[in-house]
């Protein structure tokens, strides 16, 4: 997962719209025109926090350039779907021993081959503990991940990789995980060319890569100011750029780069400010896009709450989902530029299915709303003493508006104390979650690392995943994730996961309210502007005009 | 006077040791855990967080931490910030053009703001006088922002006279537009400050014998009444100065300038402590500074003030 910098947004109108775009995938009037090739394209960034080592970048900034300068085995396409990058294929029989091939004369921009190792040295590094790399529980499914992560642990490689040959090497992975493929194409799994082991921090600030761009210089990364890349010439994949350079422009606010948007000095923006999302639409009219992607946003209730366990709690947290109106919140205060949530994932990923069993619980239903409390307070009484509240953070996004019509809204439908809780930073509210000693119920946005269902459920809801802020535990719903993953095809996983959903939509560790858009836009000077199925913009496809 | 300005210099460590020391102590007490922050939503292992800890001093007690950062800088070691980049490479980044952007809003704000207000107290009552108060007085009640998102609409959105934002070089042009929303403020205070000081200098003693003495009506104004009204000005500015290093915060987020304020800005909320201790001490070693240059320029303004 990867905090945003801010919420995005979308409307429900537009879906059709989008879908368009989305569903047509670049066949049809998106992403055909004619457009120049020798542009180089300004867009907006923010400063990525740390070194650009791919196992070390756990945030968006750092990320967009990731996927530009490096090629995993896989990609994702626009809709998400898997494509190959440097894998010639990966095999498996029991979804748990893999046998990854590599295709031919692949090479990082000094000219080094992109071999097996490349692959099995990088997972190494980024899992090891004494690396305290920050992405490194993206290696847990793979066998001696335990050993190598633990703390103090000096271990480091991981036992299940094998190097067969230069092209070949093998995965032997703890359980069986039918999804675990489709993590591939994310950053964290990027390989790295030998010499980013001999001085990772010196290796961060001018990385070496084997994706479709490469640093425009050494020092072309200017920190706070800009990050200049240009097409890799011997890149051949689906992500072959189509203009000349981007320059990724480093902004401290988004207001701020609408300006330089609508003043031509900026070609794209991928996030219109809060402040501009009522007017974007007719400054930039054909120029604007909303298009949602796999992120949503919720609002996790601890159990170690008295209030919120047990079966009274579970009414309780039945009545606060139904007492929402989440149609007139995405409608009024987002211009109608959200999507109620029906389920616990996104919509844009495969396998979604909105009529899910018990999703009639994310409904607005104001009586069954009070009847269903008035029952919670027959089994146990609600403690005056300890009122709800919804925590969100006041340092990035802007989240105050629509927790305070949530507020309002269960407040006036259900009679009973509910107030905000903002906390002035970031890793304030997420401390209290770490520790447990949040004392109400707290905003969670989650972003999709790759496409699966997988992603939004076991990451959060599982028996002591890292972010279960909620402390939920289901022995029925991690038994149901565990058969998910182990069965032979995405397809039938991807069932499973929604049989496991059935459990959340019931017992409900946290209250899904709506799904993420990205509301963007682009200058008259750059064509062909699309964006993925993670609400970034496929810089690669956008050309001059 | 030599004596005077090395003793001013000595006073120097006193406040650089009680200025760290209890910056430090404040960062070190916001609630929340650093490493939550570089983690991000999904928070980290334990193992990276051990790792993170260990790595910027994190998992010892609060006088050690001091101690260690103490120890860097004397050693001209600032260490680094959470992104793993030294601090003293980031402080000469950013300080540059901070420095540029403040020096002229200064000059912009003392300019304008003298001249203004030398001929609005020369025509006390007078129609300039009187729109001259009237403009400063808006310029101080309306908010920053709002003067700032309303320039950079109008002057680079609409007219495209300059670009909206600051590129990485920061030029001179680029500049121009935001040193005078940073100085706007400024320069309404020092407007009024010169006004009032002129008004009740114009009838001192002092100038009607001046006067009587048959100097021109420029030289009287120039040299006496005008430079001794400066004094409350220039004790004014050399304060500002400091308030413009660091307090930038709005108008380099607007125009996106690189500076001070928005590392400083960034390095709070991340709770970045070393970052923030070296930033805020850079910034009072300066202030100090800009007070021991006011404090001499009192000697010179006006020759009754003697240092020894």
């Amino acid at each position: 997962m990867r905090f945003t910098r801010t919420s995005k947004m979308l409307s429900v109108a537009a879906i059709a719209a989008l879908s368009l775009s989305a569903c047509g995938g670049g066949s049809n009037e998106s992403g055909t025109s004619e457009g120049t090739t020798d542009a180089v394209i300004v867009v907006d960034g923010s400063e990525p926090q740390n070194p650009l080592i791919p196992t070390s970048t756990n945030e968006v900034g750092g990320g967009a350039i990731l996927d530009l300068v490096f090629a995993g085995l896989l990609s994702y396409d626009a809709e998400g779907k898997p494509q190959n990058e440097m894998a010639e294929s990966i095999e498996t029989e029991d979804a748990q021993n893999y046998t990854i091939t590599l295709k031919e004369g692949k090479t990082f921009t000094n000219g080094d081959p992109v071999t097996a190792s490349s692959f099995v040295d990088a997972w190494n590094y980024g899992a090891a503990a004494k690396n305290a790399q920050l992405s490194s529980y993206f290696f847990e499914s793979i066998e001696g991940y335990d050993e190598a992560s633990a703390e103090g642990s000096t271990v480091e490689t991981m036992s299940g990789l094998e190097v067969v040959d230069d092209r070949t090497f093998t995965v032997k992975l703890s359980q069986p995980e039918s999804d675990w493929p489709l993590r591939l194409g994310y950053s964290a799994f990027y390989p790295l060319p030998a010499v980013a082991f001999e001085d990772p921090a010196a290796f961060g600030e001018n990385p070496i890569g084997n994706g479709p761009y490469m640093f425009a210089s050494e020092g072309a990364w200017q920190h706070n100011q800009q990050i200049e890349l240009v097409p890799n010439d011997e890149y051949e994949g689906p992500q072959e750029a189509q203009n000349a350079g981007v320059t990724f422009k480093i902004y401290q606010n988004d207001t701020t780069a609408y300006q330089d948007l609508i003043s031509d000095n900026l070609d794209v923006l991928k996030t219109i400010p809060t402040s501009d999302i009522k007017n974007f639409k007719n400054d930039l009219g054909e120029r604007s896009i909303e298009s949602p992607y796999a992120g949503n946003q919720t609002i996790a209730i601890p159990y170690y709450l008295p209030n919120w366990d047990g079966e009274a709690g579970k009414l309780r947290r039945q009545a606060i989902s139904m007492a929402i109106n989440r149609d007139e919140i995405t409608d009024v205060i987002f211009n109608g530029g959200r999507e109620p949530a029906k389920d616990f994932t996104a919509p844009v990923l495969d396998g979604y299915n909105a009529d899910l069993p018990g999703s009639e619980n994310l409904e607005y239903n104001p009586d069954e709303a009070k009847k269903l409390w008035a029952e919670a307070e027959k089994i146990t009484p609600y403690d005056e003493s300890e009122p709800l509240t919804i925590g969100y953070n006041a340092d990035k996004g802007d989240h105050k508006t629509w927790v305070e019509a949530v507020v309002n809204n269960i407040k006036n439908n259900l009679g009973i104390e509910v107030a905000g809780k903002p906390y002035a930073t970031f890793k304030e509210a997420r401390t209290e979650a770490t520790e447990e000693t949040l004392t109400g119920a707290l905003r969670a946005g989650w972003q999709a690392d790759y496409p699966s269902l997988y992603n939004f459920l076991g990451p959060i809801y599982a028996t002591g995943a890292g972010s279960n802020d909620a402390r939920y535990s289901n022995p029925d719903f991690d038994q149901q994730l565990t058969d998910g993953l182990a069965a032979s095809t995405v397809e039938e996983g991807n069932e499973a996961m929604n049989t496991a959903q059935e459990e959340l939509l019931e017992d409900l560790p946290a209250i899904p309210l709506w799904y993420q858009v990205a509301q963007g836009g682009w200058s008259s000077n750059v064509d062909n502007v699309e964006f993925g199925w993670n609400g970034v913009p496929l810089y690669y496809a956008i050309t001059g005009k | 006077m030599v004596w005077y300005i090395v003793r001013r210099f000595l006073q120097l460590i006193p406040v650089f040791l009680g200025a760290t020391l209890l910056v430090y102590f404040l960062v070190f007490s916001l609630p929340g855990d650093a490493t939550a922050a570089i983690c991000g939503e999904r928070g980290c292992t334990p193992g990276v967080v051990a790792g993170l800890r260990e790595q910027y001093n994190l998992d010892q007690p609060f006088w050690i931490q001091y101690l260690l950062y103490l120890k860097g800088v004397l050693t001209f070691d600032l260490g680094t910030n959470f992104s793993g980049r030294p601090i003293a490479t980031i402080i000469a980044e950013v300080f540059p053009t901070t420095a540029k952007l403040a020096v002229m809003a200064l000059v912009i704000e003392a300019f304008f703001g003298i001249v203004f207000g030398l001929v609005a107290g020369l025509r006390k009552g007078k129609i300039f006088d009187s729109s001259v108060l009237v403009l400063s007085l808006i310029v101080i009640a309306v908010p920053i922002f709002v003067l700032g998102f309303l320039m950079q609409f109008l002057i680079g959105v609409k007219l495209q006279w300059t670009n909206p934002t600051v590129s990485g070089d920061a030029t001179f042009t680029e500049l121009l537009l935001p040193a005078v929303v940073l100085g706007l403020v400024s320069f309404a205070y020092v407007l009024r400050l010169t006004r009032t000081s002129i008004i009740e200098n114009v009838n001192a003693d002092y100038v009607r014998t001046a006067t009587a003495k048959g100097l021109s009506r420029r030289r009287v104004v120039v040299v006496h009444v005008l430079r001794n009204s400066l004094i409350p000005v220039v004790t004014f500015l050399g304060a500002d100065l400091g308030a413009l290093m660091g307090g930038a915060i709005v108008t380099e987020g607007i125009f996106n300038v690189n500076g001070v304020g928005n590392t400083l800005y960034r390095a709070v909320l991340n709770g970045d402590g070393p970052m923030v201790v070296s930033i805020v001490t850079f910034l009072i070693l300066i202030f100090c500074l800009a007070n021991l240059l006011v404090d001499l320029l009192y000697a010179w303004l006006d020759p009754r003030i003697r240092y020894a």
